[in-house]
This record gives structure tokens, sequence and C-alpha cells, in this order.
């Protein structure tokens, strides 16, 4: 029973501020924390696709790819790799039942490439053999003849081309010509943001085993229905003939939201055709190969002040280097947009992105979702502005915070902005005034060891951008015994949803954690879910369990008033295993209760359903209520910079961020945490590099770098900002998934005002990541 | 036949020698505990702990299963997360769950491996070398301050009395069949057979290197494992001279007093040098027989002036390692001819000596460049001794032989330091890639080359160092 101890510990024991960091001065909220998978991945006994146990007659397969960034097919030879001992078959576009398509928003990805390729590493033909070395042999056998064609990497050289993957989006609020006409300042640069490799840890993969004619499909996948879809479209089956079962990812970022279909898709052609079990798990370097990125962008910006810094107008066009197929890159664009001003009032905005193809491997989500390539922009903006006019970037900063009732470039207006209460409570709490003063000390009296720090707001809007993805359902059984399983169509990628959703059932029902299971996420027992993805899993999926769950009490109550007469007693409660009428204990126990509805063929199930209130969008007028309620927050950093060496570390990141009341405070700090190292990491030290011709350099983890152990920052303090939450938040615990990322971004800026302490002549150069590289040449270059 | 004890359960098994460990343990053994991440050791997901049969008793090191090739398994113990795991959760387990240190669960198994093998040391470990042994774990989820808190709580909760194995076992770190394993080691530790007679074996160091780079060839290839050939190990000194066996791993070496007293303790070598589980496999030799322009063990071996002994059928042969490399990957050595040992004169108390090395992330990261130098400053300020070694600047690890013998003997001053850098330049020929474009390593070699002097002759003025760069 050492898992019931567990948990009962962790509910009713744990002292949260004892476990937090000791900087947190306010008590956390009092509830559950903690993440109930842990204690079996601490034991290695959680279950990831290639955990499962595999059935007799399992065949792999393996990917043979495009080795040129875009060219015709002029021949392709797989005679001589089929006669590799143990190779099955060797499937190519030709094999496909179905259609040879697995674009989600625009049809123009192929599953196996056709008559041309557009990026090193698109797939051309499966392998699929008796082991992965009888594959790998026979994918060295396989010959490709291409006429190579020009690649384009670049994405404004793509814009210049007329390659752009989808239409171009403008949002405009104000008259931005006659608001620059009336500034003070104006100043105007390029900025350039990097790509991101996910690196989630467990590689992409996927098994199909057919089933009567039907098949079924283990994905690591943060989008089942997607899986689902794409598969049953490449076979030419219909949905109902293809189940995807996921019990938990290794990670996922976004990478696993679109791009988990290519493989699943695959195995599920081979197991379907071939009648046997087909597994393929990429390994890292086909993964890094072969699978998109988070967008690079190129960007132009503009901004126009008053006298009194404060911002009139801004203008920015974006240039979003979306690879070789649509994949997600629309979406990401126009979220692009949505945070191009982040936690700043602009009266005059315009903004413009473009969505451009270009010979890589299709660019796809990446937590944040195109909203930090849009924040970096205009704090580049700020900073370039607050450099030329000799102020610290805080102080425009702090002169356009956002306040309620201003309204959004896209239309909406803002209520319960936290905006500048947390920018003024990290400034006050942390004493940001009196360290900066200390950073001027040491700079002064250090000459090649300079500190910097920088100021980060994030403002960051929860929903799917796209209103019809905001629904979803759930599945619920209160078993006779009194034990409650329930389904929804959340993913468990790490990130917390499970065991937000167990906290919710429980609490529904009045009961201990350890009663209440969540079962695998399975289509058959959810059906058309939306990926768990946009931050909204938790509230999305929780409030559609809270739906299911009220449903069940409700009549769980009604046949209470009923036997025993209760018809007049209200306030009805279950709680702590008992039945609460107007808060004295029945003498009825939830077990009692649950076994006297099954003896009256109460329905003891139950489907729940939401779908988020009030949002709407309108594409053409680029105007709406997109978002169910905002994230704010603020962060400062500081770092301090070798001036001989070029390197640096962080000593430390002070945030206030608002968790509305937060469900689970280790959970949610774990987010934070997490969140911002990625960030930092994105900014600094992941460089992803691709050679003119678009291959890869970044191609292997000796090559792309994330942040371990000793290059985080020393010292990481989180204080909950006490805010009321929003209602349309689960139990008003404001989603925490994707805004910590973009505190990251303080790291680029942090890093350049140490930089301009050692040398005030820097070049102007906002071009993240801020490698050791760019940093020693900042420091030395005029 | 590769004989060993994984877990509790003896295995003997004719899988290749030169596969993967980790291979047998997930696929022929189907314990899923141990996860499949890179292939390159860079993540260490796959850690285990190997135990090896020292003195009568087991002493363990985490390693990286996906690149440790099963013949380095011969006579060890492997622990797997399984063959941690007891009833209830053991205290480094539940201080992960309690600190929130696990969300996607992916890494987790190899940072319980990695601190549970930890505190299998003689001394209480403290937080610090609880966190060595995870500085090759890598986690993308948590941001690793969990992982801290963590740490921090295993640290302080370590019972204080009686430390050592006995204790771990019975206050529920670790199974109790951890102190039967002595006598089972025992019992079948003995080297492998002879590899096949009439072809030139694969001489395996940690295989860190090699499985990375041709896991394949390795695998189909006869091997002959160097830590089988108790003549290359270890550490000596002989008459003034460091004598280094090839088979000497990386922590045997960060132990050997004789050669830490040679390093500068502030320049961290071994912190930047890859990460624990790595520098428990890789050897000394393997990194120079790696032959990788920008080596760290090369670049400190050729500053310290040191010659390799080769050994072949014809007997052995001494050779200056700085005349060792010929061209890119390319050495001086025949394919019958494997590396026995470096060596190198003990430097002088007045030398100084420094490594420096900067890449995109300062831990277990390749260097963009790496350097070392020996300098001696004598009482008129002439110096006296030099060597100067850079790596990731030309296609072989360099020797800087015209930067050193412009500056030899000449006065350390602006003026002279100013033209040995573009001495330096014309001598070296760094090319762009992942770790850098040209024109940075050449700046980077400067300022490393700058940091040197600064260390050697630290009475020298700030500014001068600041105008030397201009």
């Amino acid at each position: 029973m050492w898992q019931y101890s567990l948990y009962y510990e962790l509910l009713y024991l744990t002292d949260y501020q004892q476990i937090m960091n000791k900087k947190t001065a306010q008590p956390l909220p009092r509830s559950f924390s903690g993440h109930l998978d842990a204690a079996n991945h601490v034991r290695g006994q959680s279950i990831y696709v290639d955990d499962l146990p595999e059935y007799a007659g399992t065949l792999y397969a393996r990917v043979f790819y495009s080795p040129v960034a875009h060219g015709r097919i002029l021949r392709l030879e797989v005679e001589e790799a089929e006669q590799v001992e143990g190779v099955a078959r060797i499937f190519t576009f030709r094999d496909i039942p179905g259609e040879n398509q697995i674009g989600n928003i625009v049809q123009d990805e192929p599953l196996l490439a056709e008559e041309e390729v557009h990026y090193i590493g698109q797939p051309i033909a499966l392998i699929v053999a008796v082991s992965p070395e009888a594959a790998e042999k026979a994918r060295k056998l396989i010959r490709v003849e291409i006429e190579e064609l020009p690649a384009v990497t670049e994405p404004r050289e793509a814009y210049r081309q007329g390659q752009l993957l989808h239409g171009s989006r403008k949002f405009e609020m104000g008259d931005v010509a006659a608001a620059f006409s009336r500034c003070r300042y104006i100043f105007e640069g390029a900025a350039h943001t990097g790509g991101q490799e996910h690196v989630y840890l467990e590689p992409q993969g996927a098994y199909a085993v057919p089933r009567e004619g039907k098949v079924f499909i283990h994905s690591s996948t943060q989008g089942p229905t997607q899986v689902q879809r794409a598969a049953a479209r490449v076979l030419g089956l219909s949905m109902n003939q293809v189940e995807v079962d996921v019990t938990r990812l290794g990670g996922g970022f976004g990478g696993k939201e679109d791009q988990a279909s290519p493989w699943a898709a695959m195995v599920a052609l081979a197991a379907h055709v071939l009648k046997k079990p087909v597994k393929y798990i990429l390994s890292r370097h086909e993964d890094l190969l072969m699978t998109g990125k988070r967008h690079a962008y190129d960007s132009d910006y503009r901004i126009g002040l008053d006298e009194n810094l404060k911002i009139i107008a801004y203008e920015a066009t974006f240039y979003q280097n979306g690879g070789a197929a649509a994949d997600l890159s629309p979406a990401v664009l126009e979220r692009t947009l949505f945070h191009a001003t982040n936690s700043y009032y602009v009266p005059n905005a315009r903004l413009t992105a473009h969505c451009c193809r270009t010979n890589i491997a299709p660019s796809t989500a990446f937590r944040g979702f195109g909203g930090p390539q849009g924040m970096f922009v205009i704090e580049a903006a700020i900073h370039h502005a607050a450099r030329e006019l000799g102020v610290a970037p805080l102080d425009i900063q702090q002169k356009n915070l956002f306040e309620d009732g201003q309204e959004f470039p896209y239309g909406q207006v803002i209520k319960d902005s936290e905006a500048r209460h947390c920018w003024m409570e990290n400034i006050e709490r942390n004493n940001l005034h009196q360290l900066r003063a200390e950073i001027r000390e040491y700079n002064a009296a250090h000459r090649l060891s300079k500190k910097g720090m920088h100021l980060m707001p994030v403002c960051f809007g929860i929903s799917f951008t796209n209103t019809m993805m905001n629904h979803a359902r759930a599945l619920v059984h209160v078993y006779s015994d009194g034990s409650v399983g329930f389904s929804t169509g959340a993913v468990e990628m790490g990130q917390g949803a499970s065991t937000k959703l167990m906290q919710v059932a429980a609490r529904e029902f009045g009961l201990r954690l350890d009663q209440v299971r969540i079962e695998t996420t399975n289509t058959t027992r959810v059906a058309n879910t939306s990926p768990s993805a946009a931050s909204a899993t938790s509230d999305l999926n929780g409030k559609a369990l809270q739906d299911a769950c009220g449903q069940i009490r409700e009549r769980l109550f009604a046949i209470l008033r009923e036997e025993m007469g209760l018809e007049e007693i209200a306030g009805l409660q279950l709680r702590n295993n008992v039945v609460f009428a107007n808060d004295s204990q029945l003498d009825m126990s939830w077990r009692e209760l649950v076994q006297l509805a099954f003896t009256r063929r109460i329905n003891l199930s139950a489907k729940g359903h939401y779908a988020t209130p009030e949002i709407h969008f309108d594409k053409q007028k680029e105007k709406g209520h997109p978002f169910a309620y905002h994230v704010f927050g603020a962060a400062a950093l500081l770092c301090t910079v070798d001036c001989l060496r070029g390197t640096y570390a962080f000593d430390a990141v002070h945030i206030v961020h608002d968790f509305g009341s937060s469900m689970n405070a280790g959970v949610d700090l774990g987010q934070v945490e997490g969140g911002l190292v990625q960030g930092i990491g994105w900014m600094t030290m992941e460089h992803l590099q691709h050679t003119p011709e678009g291959r890869l350099l970044s191609q292997t983890l000796s090559n792309y770098k994330i942040p371990d152990i000793y290059a985080v920052p020393r010292e990481v303090s989180v204080r909950f900002l006490g805010s009321e939450g929003s209602e349309h938040a689960i139990y008003k615990s404001k989603t925490t998934g994707e805004p910590p990322l973009m505190y990251g971004i303080g790291a680029y800026f942090a890093l350049y005002d140490a930089i301009l302490a050692f040398n005030p002549g820097a070049a102007r150069l906002y071009h993240a990541p801020m490698t050791p590289e760019r940093v020693l040449g900042l420091l030395y270059e005029a | 036949m590769v004989e060993f004890y994984l877990n509790n359960q003896k295995i003997r098994t004719a899988a290749s020698p030169g596969s993967a460990l980790l291979d047998l343990i997930r696929r022929e053994q189907g314990l899923t505990g141990t996860k499949l991440v890179c292939k390159e050791g860079e993540c260490a997901a796959c850690a285990v702990l190997v135990g090896s049969l020292q003195d009568g008793r087991v002493k363990y090191q985490n390693m990286c299963s996906c690149i440790m090739p099963l013949a380095n398994a011969q006579g060890r113990h492997i622990v797997t997360i399984e063959g941690i795991n007891l009833s209830e959760l053991t205290p480094v387990q539940q201080a992960i769950v309690d600190c929130h240190g696990s969300q996607c669960g992916f890494c987790t198994p190899g940072f319980v491996v990695s601190l549970s093998g930890a505190l299998l040391t003689d001394h209480r470990p403290g937080y610090e070398q609880l966190l060595r042994a995870i500085d090759g774990n890598i986690c993308r989820c948590t941001g690793y301050k969990s992982i801290e808190r963590a740490v921090q709580r295993i640290a302080e909760e370590l019972p204080k009395e009686n430390y050592g194995l006995e204790m771990l076992i019975r206050e529920g770190y670790l199974p109790s069949y951890f102190s039967t394993m002595p006598e089972k080691l025992q019992a079948i530790n003995k080297p492998p057979e002879a590899s096949q007679a009439g072809q030139f074996p694969v001489f395996l160091g940690g295989g860190t290197d090699l499985l990375v780079q041709a896991p394949e060839k390795v695998a189909h290839s006869p091997v002959q494992p160097v830590s089988e050939l108790p003549a290359l190990r270890g550490v000596r000194e002989e008459g003034g001279r460091c004598i280094i066996g090839a088979a000497t791993t990386a922590t045997e070496l960060e132990q050997s007093t004789v050669f830490q007293s040679v390093l500068n303790p502030d320049d961290g070598f071994f912190h930047l040098l890859s990460s624990s589980p790595i520098r428990n496999m890789s050897t000394v030799g393997g990194n120079l027989i790696n032959a990788s322009p920008i080596g760290d063990f090369t670049i400190l071996f050729l500053a310290l002036d040191s010659h390799i002994r080769l050994r072949g059928p014809a007997g052995e042969r001494t050779l200056p390692l700085k005349e060792f490399y010929l061209d890119y990957k390319k050495m001086d050595r025949k394919p019958e001819e494997y590396l026995a040992a470096v060596e190198f004169e003990i430097p002088q108390k007045e030398v100084c000596f420094s490594f420096e090395k900067v890449s995109t992330r300062r831990n277990l990261d390749i260097a963009s460049v790496n350097t070392a130098a020996a300098i001696a400053i004598d009482e008129n300020n002439i110096i006296r001794t030099l060597h100067l070694s850079a790596g990731g600047v030309g296609p072989i690890p360099m020797y800087l032989h015209q930067t050193v013998s412009f500056l030899r003997g000449k006065e350390l001053s602006e003026a002279n330091l100013k033209k040995a850098v573009a001495v330096m330049q014309e001598e070296i020929a760094p090319i762009s890639d992942a770790r850098g474009t040209a024109e940075y390593k050449r700046m980077l070699l400067r300022q490393l080359v700058l940091a040197h002097f600064q260390k050697a002759a630290p009475e020298m003025e700030m500014i001068d160092i600041l105008k030397l760069m201009k």
C-alpha cells in the first residue's frame, strides 16, 4: 500500500512552505501539491510506447528520407533493399490505399514523397522488417536519383520569391500613419529569433496492431484525434476503424501535436497491409532530422513614443520560417500577432505576418506557439528606444503596461489585468532598485566581469485561437464499489494534466485521490478531441469532467432525497466519503450511496461536455474576443558575463506569476521553473543551425545543447501573486503550461545589459540566441 | 560469452561483445525502466550502475548503457532502476517525488540510478558531490530546480552514523542483495576469452567515441577491451615523470594526486570534461586515438609536452605527442599498434599550467576552442618555459610551434604578446562549423591565450590585457 500512504502523506501532511523555495514569502494555496505519476516515474515503472510488451511477430519500421533539400525524384530503386533478409516490405506512396496526405490546416503534405522532395529528411519510403537492424540495413541499399532544385532556407528570401504557405495576416488598431506623425521619437530596426528543437526525451514513435479489420495504434501523441484522422485518411478507412490510445508522453512541448501523426500513419499503413503488428520508434538522429522545430522568425519593427515615453504607435512585420509544409504554421503565425504587443498597451498598431515556405522540415508547435517570437520583437524595439534615449528599458516598459479597459490590437478589451500588479510586486518584493544599484557598484569595481539585469513582463492569452477547438468531453464511471474511473481527451506529457484531473474527480465526489483513477486517452472513449496544447488542457477537460461528475452527483442526490424523504432538504454535499446536508453529516457514506443507486438501477456513468463560453474571433475583420482569460507575470533575470572569454551565467531569476487560485502548487511551480529554463535555453545556448543548402547542422544532441543542471540560474524564486483567478479556469486555477517560457526572453536583454556595461558602443543586435560567440562579438566589436 | 550480474540475476550471453549494453537490458531482458534517448551518452536517461570488484569490495560508478560495449560488463555488477526498487520508495525516490523533481518521467530513472550510485562511497556524500553525480543527466521538463531541492533533501537526510553499504541497506536506500555481490562477482571474475586469431581486434576503451561513431562496425568486429589489459591502467610517477596507462579512465585520472598536482585547480579541468558517467567510461588513450582536433585530453597533454608509447608486434616505440597527428584523423600509427601510455615530465613549481575551454554550454559540451599552456616567467620578466596548444583551430589538435618559438626567451610585454598573437593567427586555420565561425574561433583563441598569460602573470594590469584585445 505504498501508493496509498504516499498519496495520504501528500494530501494531508506536505508542508508546502518547506518544499518550495525559501524566497516564496507568501504562503502557497492550501491544496494538493504534487504529481501523481511521480511515484511510478521514480521506479521506472511508467509505461511509454516503447515499453509496451510486444506481440509475437512484431515488425519494425524505418524511413528512407530525402538526402537533398529540394528536388525532383527521377528514380527510386528499392529492389536491392527488398532482398535483405528479414525485410517484409518496402512501402512507397504507390502503396497507400487512401489519400497520401497528412496536412491538417492546409492539404500540402504527403505522407511519402511522390514526385518532389522539399526538405532533407522528408520521408520517401517506409521499410518494414523483422528487426530494426534489418530495416536499417535495407535503408542503406535504397537508391534515389534526384534532380536538385534551388533550396531556400531564409524566410525573407522565400517571401521575395512569393513562396508562402498560407495567406498573410494583418492586425490593425487605431490610425498608425497619423500616430507616427505625432510621435516625438521613432526607432526602427530588425530582429531575429532562431528555431528551437523540442528535445522531448522520449522520441517520436508509434505501434500499430491490426484488429479484425480495424487498426489499433499506440502513439506518443498530444493529439490522439489528429493521429486517428491522419491514419484513417491514409488507409482510406473511416474514423471508427482506427482506435488511438495514449498512456503518456515522455515530453511533448508541442512537438507531438501534429508531428506525431506521420509515424503513426506509417505503422498503421504497414500493419493494415501486412496484417502484423508494426512498431516505429525514431532514433534521436532521425527525430532531429525529420521533425520540425520552433519557427525561426525574421522581423522588422518601428516604434514611436511621445515625450513621456508612452508608446503611441508600433508597426511590425514578421517573416515566419514555416519550413516545407504548412503544418501548424498559420496558427502559430496568428498567435504571433495576438502577442506582438505582449503586456503593453499600444493604441495604434499595425502587425503583419507572412508564413514563408522554405526547404527545411516543416516548423511546428512549440510551447508559446508563436507568442514568444512576437514578444521578442517588441522587447527589442523598447530596448532599442531606451538605449537611444539614454533611459533604462524599465522606464519605458513600466509606463506602457496594460490596464483594465484597454484594448488589444485584436479587439479584446482586457479585464482583470494583473500586468502592473505583477510588475510592481516584483520590483518591491525583490528590491530590484537596490539590486540595480548593487549591479552598478559591481560593474564599477570589475573590469573583466559585468553583471546585467532585465525585467520581463508576460501576458499570454488562454484558449485555442481557433475558437472551434475550445471544447472537450469526459467519460466518468462510478463502479458499484464506489471507486471511480474516468477518461478525458487530455494527454499526460509531464505537465500534470492527469494529476489535476484526478483532483477534479476526487473533489467533485468528495473522495480521496486514491479512490479515483484516470484511464489512458483513447479515441473510442472520448472522441473528436482537441490536442493537449494551447495551455488549455486542464481547463477544457477539467470542466468537462466537472460536468460529468456533476451529472452523476445530481442523480445520486435525487435517489437519496427520494429514499430518505429529504425532498425539502437542500445543500447536499459530498465530502470525505460521506454525504452532508447543510454542513451536517448524514448517516450515509459515499459507498453506501453508490450501492443504493446501483440497486435502484441508476446510471452511474456520465459523459460531460464543455465548450468555452464568450470567445469568438472574426478572421475577416481580425477582431474579436479570442481568449477566455489572460495569464500575467514578470521575471527579473540577473546574469554575469565573463568579458575576457565571452561566457556567462545566470545568477538569479525572480518571478512574480499570476496563478489565480492554484489548485496544485507543486505542478504549477514545476511548469514555471521548467518553462523559464526552456525559454532561457532558446535565448542562449540552443543554437539551431542549417547550412544554406538546407542541411541541419544540429543533427545530434552533441551539436545541439539544451540546459543541463549547471546551466540553470543559481537561484530561482517564484512568488504566487494573490489574485482572484478567472472563472474560465478550472477552480479559478489559471493554467501554467506556456506563459513561463517567455520569461526566458529576458535572458537576452539581461546579457545585453551586462555587455553594454563593458562596451557601451556595442553594436545593436537583436539576433537570438545570444551564444558565447555573439557575446564575444558584441563585447569587442564596435 | 560475456558473463556478469544484471541486478540480482546472473547473465551469460552470446550477444556481440561490441554491442550496446542497453540493447540487452531493454530488448533481451525486457527491463524497460532504462530509457533509450540519444545513443550518444548525452543525456544519461540510460544510466546504469557498473560495479567492479576491487580488493574484495564492489565499487560502483554510473555509466551510459546506450554506448557501453557489452564486453565492458564482463565480471561486473550492472544495476538498473529495477535493481534499486524496493517495496517502498527509497529515500532518493521519495525526495524526488516530494520535491516535484519528476514531470514526464522519461529522464527520472536515470537520475535515481545516478544519485543512488553516488551514495555508494566510503564517505557520506554532500550536496555538491550528489549534484556532480547527475551532471550528465538531462531533464527537459523541470528546469532542475526541483531536482536540486530533492538532492538537497537527500544530502540532509543521509544518516551520519556508520556510513556505508550496510547502513544504506538497513535504511532502505538499496536492496539487501547488494551485500552479496562481492562473493557473486568473485565467482565469475575472469577475463573474457581471447579474441579471434589472425585478425586485429578493435581496441575498445570506454566506447564513448566508438559506439557513437561506428556502433555497427564495433558490434560486428572482434574486440579487445583495454580494461582487461592491466598493464595499461593507472597513473604512476617515475623519476619526475608522470606515466599514464592508456586505459586509465578520466575518473581515475581525476583521482590521481600526482596528476591533480599538475593542474591549476581554478581551471576546473575535469568539470569541463564531459560528464561523470562519461568520465567513468572514457579512457585517456581513447581520447588521444580518437584524434579529434578538439579533444580536451589531447590539448592538455600537448601543452605538457607529452610523449606517447605505441606498442605493436615489433615492440614499443615512443614519440612526441606533437608529432603524432599528421592530418585530420590521421596518425602516425600502424593498424597493429595500440597506444600503451602517455607520459610527461612533471612541470617545475614555477611553471604555471593553464587550461581554457569555451563551449556553447559550459559543461558536457564540445569546445568551440580549447587551449592549454605551460608558462614560466623568470625574475627578469623573460618567458623561460612555454608550451602552447590549441584545439578547434585546425584539422589536428595543434601544438603552436611558431607562436611558442616566437615567445620563448622573450620578455613578457604588451608588444611581444601582440606580435605573438599575430604569429598565432598565421599559424592556425580554423573553419566555420556548428561550433562557431572561423572568425570567432580566431578571436576566442586570442582571448583564451591572454587568459593563460593573465594567470601566469597576475600582476599584469588588467588594462594591458584589455588594450591587447583591441
